[in-house]
């Protein structure tokens, strides 16, 4: 049976929303999971992911050293810890920290990882996206620990309805000192940043002008979104390039997409494929944006827009 | 254009070859055979504006392989990717959407007979050619465009390439390099059809003054991947009528079908553009050609998966300009040597620059100091197979412009069959490809069938398919002239026909009322040069963009 | 101080790619081929660094069949001053790919190792990190600035939560985020010069480096295609069906 160690995503005490999509991905391999907590303190984190639906129990490490996320110091203690727990696989999120931390722990282990873990067919084989999600490939690892990461925009977090056991477990693992944390700074954008925004609100050349885009950044507020746009908006001259989603673009895969006033050329779909829910608003019903989007909206955006903000 | 006042880096050469063509890459090769053979050093730089060599090639193409077997005698040893020979040849008149006739072998003009050919990607074979060319020593650059050319005195003295990292709005970004000078002896320009080079190098010297005006086709073409058991591996489909013109001269044209190895079937048409209404869109022909019977039956259930498009010359040689000016030489389809009665113009191409770089190459190794205008070439040509094929071709065109494609069709079979390509007599045709239009008040208003997304496909998702990319900060690299002209005088007049002609999209026209402008989306241009040709008003320029933009074509 | 610069060579980022119809793997030939785009991003920052005076040496490495050459001329033409072709015309996984450079990194002892974050092919984003474990070093992955200072380094790392900062001890391994820099267009003569310059070539097993376990590819597909969803008819029906699928509260 698969025992699988899940390292635990977490920022300022708090868990982040993305382990509980790992541990759903960890629910698809199946057997017991439990969630390693790598922190000064972790106790907060702990007690969040204890609640986590499938969690067989929560290790908390609590170690100074642990204060900031730092890879190198944070891979010899992941490894010591799957080998006295016997994992048979180590997973982390397909976040920054996960991507960071888990390569580095497969290369001590000596064995191969799957990135952006998008469906389990079994304990050892899994699909992962390769060129940029323009081509799925299922993989079979080999024999011995595997290791991985999930890609979080394929897996629906777990409820937080559990209630597992939190053991405080100390790690033998000597650390290098090579490596020093100095700072964090938040974004300083109000806007999320499009590439990484949960919910992304896009314009197209419906809005006819640089000045119409306000009533789309008033709805992007309201959602707390980003703000992309068509190439067509672009190429008008209504927004910066850089803001421009879409093959020449931006690829992104928020939770959320609401397309406003883009007819949806195929370009622009091959930059949001990937979003979880696809929202269209567009006044014309024949809008290919309405072949894939999961909620379509017929209508004026001049008078929905300012309605949706509104009402939201 | 290029900005004067910036400190420009010098390279010098023998010849610099503008464009990695058939024509360009033949001659290159040639120039470095004949120092070879001759003991001595030619020093031949080759820029290509697209991001490889073959990433602008677009053709159909059945291949004659004349011309290479005259340039790389063991292509097959080296591994020239010919790789399918042609089998069977159908030549079909198609009456109606689902009519069709299909001419008995007999009664196929010899030009249009393929034994011994073969069907290829002539980007591939450039890429070859691009390898034999290296590997004999020429410097080949693709990703820079030749922007203007350097002359000094009246003589051309090579080239100057575009400039880096120039923002939209023509400012320096930080990334900003200057494009640097490439000088040389002798300067060949083989950017293809309408070369924008080509162009001013024509007005300078005034090389068209004695010849008939060119005549242009757009050439659109699609890849696709067919069902293995609809695959006929070396099959070629050649064809006219619908959903062009039979009998009427009012939109002309002709359309291929070709079976390469690996499933691969290319499909296209070729849409003269002498036509008339400016409702008719070439891509939404090219759409709607595909659901005739004969052309569908192989293309349903397969999956196409690339597009592109490209002017071609079809003018024959009394359209051909002067080939040689002081300094260089025109050469392939930037002088215009297509073959249009065979619709081949890659072994032609190949041809003129090899005769080119005879001329000039012997010239060279002789000690000539360059600047000349080098008659050689043109006497050479005279002399040559080329001259003799393209002349026995010469009524082609301008039969089918004066008598629709069945009439002047069979004109050219008499012409062809029975007096071995030698009327007693030429026909002319001098009336420009953009003189053409009625007016949209005085023509057919054309609605186009939707695309199906199976057979048929809209614009932007084919331009998808074409890989194109430019770098989105530049400057636009369609120029107008006049801003005013499209909305003022070829919307009234037209109905701003670019809408329709330009096959990627490029050109619309938004808003109504007041606040319609005509809107250029560069990012979408393949390249085919068809602006600068059928534009009314002759307003748009085309120019090269940042050196790599453009389509990406692999196996077109 | 040496720098050491990984370079890899793949299909355009311009280029739609096509699936194989076995289900083998993507079409590659006749297909253009680049430098990776994060490794170009590498190579200018080696190459600014050098400019800087902070860099002395820096060596352009790639591991593939002979076709990856032009990868390395390319480095060459960026600023490279020599450059190490690993040959392998069979596939490379990450974990061998870094166990070789952690060989070369050993023989070549740089002050400073560049790689992309991440090659657009396999996306796999695994091999600076695997690298910086195998020669225990610090990793300082998708960086955003990098400065230099003596025997240290300071490395801005573009991570979810904004942008962390850290210091590490040479000889360090980064990998490049996007922002880092914008690369500059190659010029003529730097691609003519590139010609000219050393490129050595050595195999993984001349190396002394062992292959390591490969993941089995089982199939590449096409990914799934999205599928049309429903039609409201206004704002309100827009947000209720929103708050069902607890996208908005």
């Amino acid at each position: 049976m698969s025992k699988i160690l899940i390292v635990a995503d977490h920022a300022d005490g708090k868990l982040n929303a993305a382990t509980a999509k790992v541990v759903a991905c960890a629910a698809k391999i199946g057997g017991e999971i439990e969630v390693a907590v790598f922190a000064a303190d972790g106790s907060s984190v702990a007690a969040a992911a204890a609640k986590l639906a499938g969690v067989t129990k929560v290790l908390q490490v609590d170690n100074a050293a642990n204060a900031h996320p730092i890879a190198a110091t944070l891979a010899p203690q992941v490894e010591a810890l799957a080998k006295v727990r016997g994992a048979t696989h180590v997973l982390g999120a397909g976040s920054t920290f996960g991507k960071d931390l888990m390569p580095r722990i497969a290369a001590h282990l000596g064995v191969p990882q799957v990135s952006d873990i998008m469906a389990v067919h079994s304990a050892t084989s899994f699909d992962r996206p390769i060129y940029a999600g323009n081509a799925i490939c299922t993989v079979e690892v080999p024999a011995g620990t595997v290791v991985g990461t999930v890609r979080l925009a394929s897996f629906t977090a777990v409820a937080s309805s559990g209630s597992a056991a939190v053991e405080k477990v100390a790690v033998t693992a000597s650390l290098p000192s090579h490596t020093r944390f100095v700072s964090l700074a938040a974004q300083k954008s109000e806007r999320p940043e499009l590439q990484s925004a949960a919910r992304v609100v896009s314009g197209g050349r419906a809005f006819g002008s640089a000045d119409n885009f306000k009533i789309l950044y008033a709805f992007a507020d309201k959602l707390k979104a980003g703000v992309g746009a068509s190439r067509a908006a672009v190429d008008s001259g209504y927004v910066p390039n850089d803001m421009q989603v879409g093959q020449t673009g931006k690829i992104i895969a928020p939770e959320l997409y609401v397309a406003v006033g883009i007819s949806g050329a195929i370009q622009h779909l091959a930059g949001i494929k990937d979003a979880r829910t696809i929202v269209a608003i567009n006044k014309d019903p024949e809008a290919p944006i309405f072949e894939v989007a999961d909620i379509g909206l017929v209508g004026d955006l001049f008078q929905i827009l300012p309605e949706l903000t509104g009402k939201l | 254009m290029s900005d004067t006042s910036v400190a420009r880096d010098v390279m010098e050469y023998d010849v610099v070859v503008v464009g990695g063509g058939p024509a360009g890459l033949s001659a290159a090769i040639r120039l470095k055979q004949l120092a070879a053979k001759a003991g001595k050093e030619l020093g031949v730089c080759l820029v290509e504006k697209g991001s490889e060599v073959g990433a602008h090639i677009l053709s159909g193409a059945v291949f004659e392989p004349r011309a290479l077997n005259e340039l790389i005698p063991d292509w097959k040893a080296k591994g020239a990717p010919l790789k399918t020979e042609v089998r069977r040849d159908d030549v079909y008149f198609y009456f109606s959407e689902s009519g069709a006739f299909r001419m008995p072998g007999l009664l196929v003009p010899k030009p249009m007979h393929n034994e011994g050919n073969y069907i290829i990607s002539l980007g591939n074979l450039c890429r070859w050619l691009g390898q034999q060319a290296e590997a004999l020593g020429v410097e080949i650059y693709p990703g820079f465009a030749a922007q203007t050319p350097i002359i000094e005195g009246g003589v051309v003295k090579g080239v100057t390439i575009g400039d880096m990292g120039v923002s939209h709005k023509g400012e320096k970004k930080d990334s900003f390099t200057p494009g640097m000078e490439l000088r040389a002896k002798y300067t060949l320009f083989a950017e293809g059809c309408r070369g924008h080079l080509g162009k001013q190098l024509i007005k300078q010297f005034q090389l068209d003054k004695d010849s008939d005006p060119p005549h242009y086709g757009l050439g659109l073409k699609e890849v696709w991947t067919v069902d293995p058991t609809k695959h006929q591996p070396g099959l070629v489909v050649h064809g006219a009528g619908w959903p062009l013109n039979l009998l009427g001269t009012d939109a002309l044209g002709g359309s291929f079908l070709y079976h390469l190895e690996n499933n691969t079937v290319v499909v296209g048409l070729i849409v003269d553009l002498s036509y008339t209404n400016p409702w008719l869109s070439p891509f939404d022909e090219f759409q709607r050609f595909k659901h005739h019977p004969v052309i569908r039956q192989y293309l349903e259930g397969g999956t196409r998966v690339a597009y592109g498009a490209r002017a071609l010359n079809k003018g024959g040689v009394d359209s051909l300009p002067k080939m040689v000016f002081p300094g260089g030489a025109l050469i392939g389809c930037d002088l215009g040597t297509m073959n249009y009665a065979k619709i081949k113009g890659s072994h032609t191409a190949m041809k003129s620059g090899m005769l080119a770089a005879e001329a000039f190459g012997a010239a060279l190794l002789a000690g000539n100091a360059g600047g000349e205008t080098l008659e050689a070439y043109p006497q050479a040509f005279k002399a040559s197979w080329l001259f003799d094929e393209l002349y026995k071709s010469r009524n082609f065109g301008v039969f089918l412009h004066k008598f629709g494609a069945l009439i002047g069709g069979a004109i050219n079979w008499v012409e062809q069959n029975i007096f071995g390509g030698r009327f007693p007599f030429t026909v002319h045709d001098r009336k420009r490809d953009h003189e053409t239009l009625k007016l949209a008040t005085d023509s057919r208003k054309i609605e186009y069938p939707k695309p199906d997304g199976k057979l048929s496909f809209d614009k932007l998702s084919s331009v998808f398919l074409s890989s194109t990319n430019h770098e989105e900060d530049q400057p636009v690299h369609l120029k107008l002239a006049d801003a005013s002209i499209p909305i003022s005088k070829n919307l009234p007049l037209y109905a701003e026909p670019a809408q329709r002609y330009c096959p990627a999209g490029v050109y619309e026209v938004v808003g109504e009322g007041a606040t319609q402008k005509f809107q250029i989306n560069a990012q979408n241009c393949v390249h085919c040069k068809t602006c600068d040709i059928k534009d009314p008003a002759q307003n748009i320029t085309w120019v090269a963009p940042e050196g790599s933009g453009g389509p990406n074509y692999a196996s077109m | 101080m040496k720098a050491l610069v990984s370079v890899k060579r793949v299909i355009d980022y311009n280029v739609r790619i096509q699936i194989k119809p076995d289900g083998s793997g993507v079409i590659t030939d006749g297909i253009k081929h680049s430098m990776n785009p994060f490794d170009e991003i590498a190579m200018e920052e080696a190459v600014r660094l050098k400019e800087k005076g902070q860099v002395t040496e820096i060596i352009a490495v790639t591991l593939g069949g002979a076709k990856c050459e032009e990868t390395l001329r390319t480095a060459l033409a960026f600023g490279a001053d020599r450059a190490i072709h690993v040959k392998e015309e069979g596939e490379i996984q990450p974990l061998t790919a870094a166990r070789v450079l952690a060989a070369l990194f050993k023989k070549e002892a740089p002050g400073l190792f560049l790689l992309g974050k991440q090659a657009i092919d396999d996306d796999a984003n695994q091999t600076g990190q695997m690298l910086a474990a195998l020669v225990d070093r610090p990793q300082a992955t998708f960086a955003s600035k990098v400065e230099v200072d003596g025997q240290k380094a300071t490395v801005t790392r573009e991570v979810d939560a904004g942008l962390e900062t850290l210091e590490v001890d040479l000889p360090a391994i980064v990998t490049t985020d996007l922002r880092l820099n914008e690369p500059r267009y190659l010029k003529l003569p730097d691609i003519m010069k590139a010609k000219k310059k050393p490129v050595e070539t050595v195999s993984i097993a001349g190396l002394g480096v062992q292959v390591a376990p490969a993941v089995k590819l089982v199939k590449t597909a096409a990914p799934p295609t999205r599928s049309k969803g429903v039609m409201v008819k206004t704002a309100d029906e827009l947000i209720a069906a929103l708050k069902a699928k607890g996208l908005v509260s």
